[in-house]
């Protein structure tokens, strides 16, 4: 029994460092806008805008304009505000995008696991 | 490598929609068969880690910018098909949420990053390390279960890209979808993938490998699984 709660203890005190962690490492997410911006560093290959694409090519592929506006993202490019020009309001609101982002996807697989994982062992 | 909106064609995306549906049902039987109830909150904190390491942006000076994505250690510790659950969830929040890869190309980017590249990184992991006693052999085989994962996973994304152009395009040569063919397509993400970002994907699975190995070696799936007293 005790050993049992020993372990249980060990897992616990495991997961709640792994869970700082994960926020910490939220909080230092600008270094993920901050870099590209320091080393002059573009988007990621394949996936320019429709307007980016045509300064690249000379012209926009006519199904790549069809698709492209197919979803509105609520919170596109993980910030609150695309046209805030301030790199800090931008940092700030990227740890928002990624606090959201992160705690939301840790709700969802928590729910999911729930709901199919009955192994008790 | 989130593929957005518009850059594969329906005759690519929805067949990939297809497979990736398909894997994630077996995935969920997978998951519900294999995985204690026990680690129901490393597999929530394992979803949030690949959310959250996809938003460190990696620049090469002067080009591109690319990520590591997290599912080789995800696969290693947990198992692939719970790595494929997992990262599905991080990935199809960013697409509808953030707009980080297109909502058509869901099935696509989901299977490259969730189903492809968790496979690719586990399997290596296995056939190079069977012993966790040998300490430095199992760090060498999650960086390069890591580092190899995400170059093919690379190479995968690149090939479904690169193929557009000769799927589709109109009578006057100008591309429908993703304008650049295979020749440009697979040098560019090659070369980023092999000499920045996949050896980041590789520290960082061999950093979480060794930290679980010291801290809670019986958790790691990859040891777990396949030997004489496996069960499932």
């Amino acid at each position: 029994m005790l050993s049992e709660k020993a372990v249980k203890m060990k897992i616990n005190k495991l997961q709640k460092r792994i869970l700082i962690t994960l926020l910490v490492l939220c909080l230092i997410t600008p270094a993920g806008i901050l870099l590209p911006m320091v080393f002059n560093a573009g988007d990621a290959w394949g996936e320019w805008s429709a307007q980016t694409l045509k300064d690249l090519i000379g012209y926009v592929p006519k199904g790549l304009e069809k698709y492209s506006g197919v979803w509105n993202a609520p919170l596109p490019d993980y910030t609150l505000n695309t046209d805030d020009a301030s790199v800090v309001h931008q940092s700030g609101y990227y740890i928002v995008s990624g606090l959201v982002g992160a705690t939301a996807t840790y709700i969802v697989m928590l729910l999911i696991s729930k709901l199919i994982i009955r192994n008790g062992k | 490598m989130h593929i957005p909106d518009g850059y594969l064609s329906p005759q690519t995306y929805i067949p990939l929609i297809g497979v990736f549906v398909a894997t994630a049902a077996v995935a969920v039987r997978k998951v519900k068969n294999e995985v204690s109830a026990r680690n129901i909150p490393y597999l929530g904190m394992a979803a949030a880690f690949a959310f959250i390491i996809m938003m460190f942006n990696l620049p090469v000076p002067g080009g591109t910018t690319g990520h590591a994505v997290g599912s080789a250690v995800i696969a290693i510790l947990f198992g692939p098909w719970a790595a494929t659950i997992a990262v599905s969830v991080a990935l199809i929040i960013q697409a509808l949420v953030f707009g980080d890869g297109g909502i058509t190309a869901i099935g696509a980017n989901c299977f490259n990053m969730a189903v492809f590249m968790p496979f690719v990184a586990y399997y290596l992991f296995k056939i190079l390390s069977h012993n966790p006693a040998k300490k430095v052999r199992v760090y060498i085989a999650a960086f390069i279960s890591g580092y190899i994962g995400l170059v093919f996973t690379a190479l995968l994304t690149a090939t479904e890209l690169g193929i557009q152009p000769m799927i589709a395009s109109t009578s006057d040569g100008k591309a429908l979808y993703c304008p650049y063919d295979l020749s440009i397509a697979i040098p560019a993400m090659a070369i980023e993938h092999l000499l920045l970002f996949g050896i980041v994907e590789g520290i960082i699975t061999a950093l979480i490998v060794s930290y679980f190995l010291k801290n809670e070696p019986g958790i790691i799936y990859a040891f777990r699984k396949g030997g004489k007293n496996e069960n499932q």
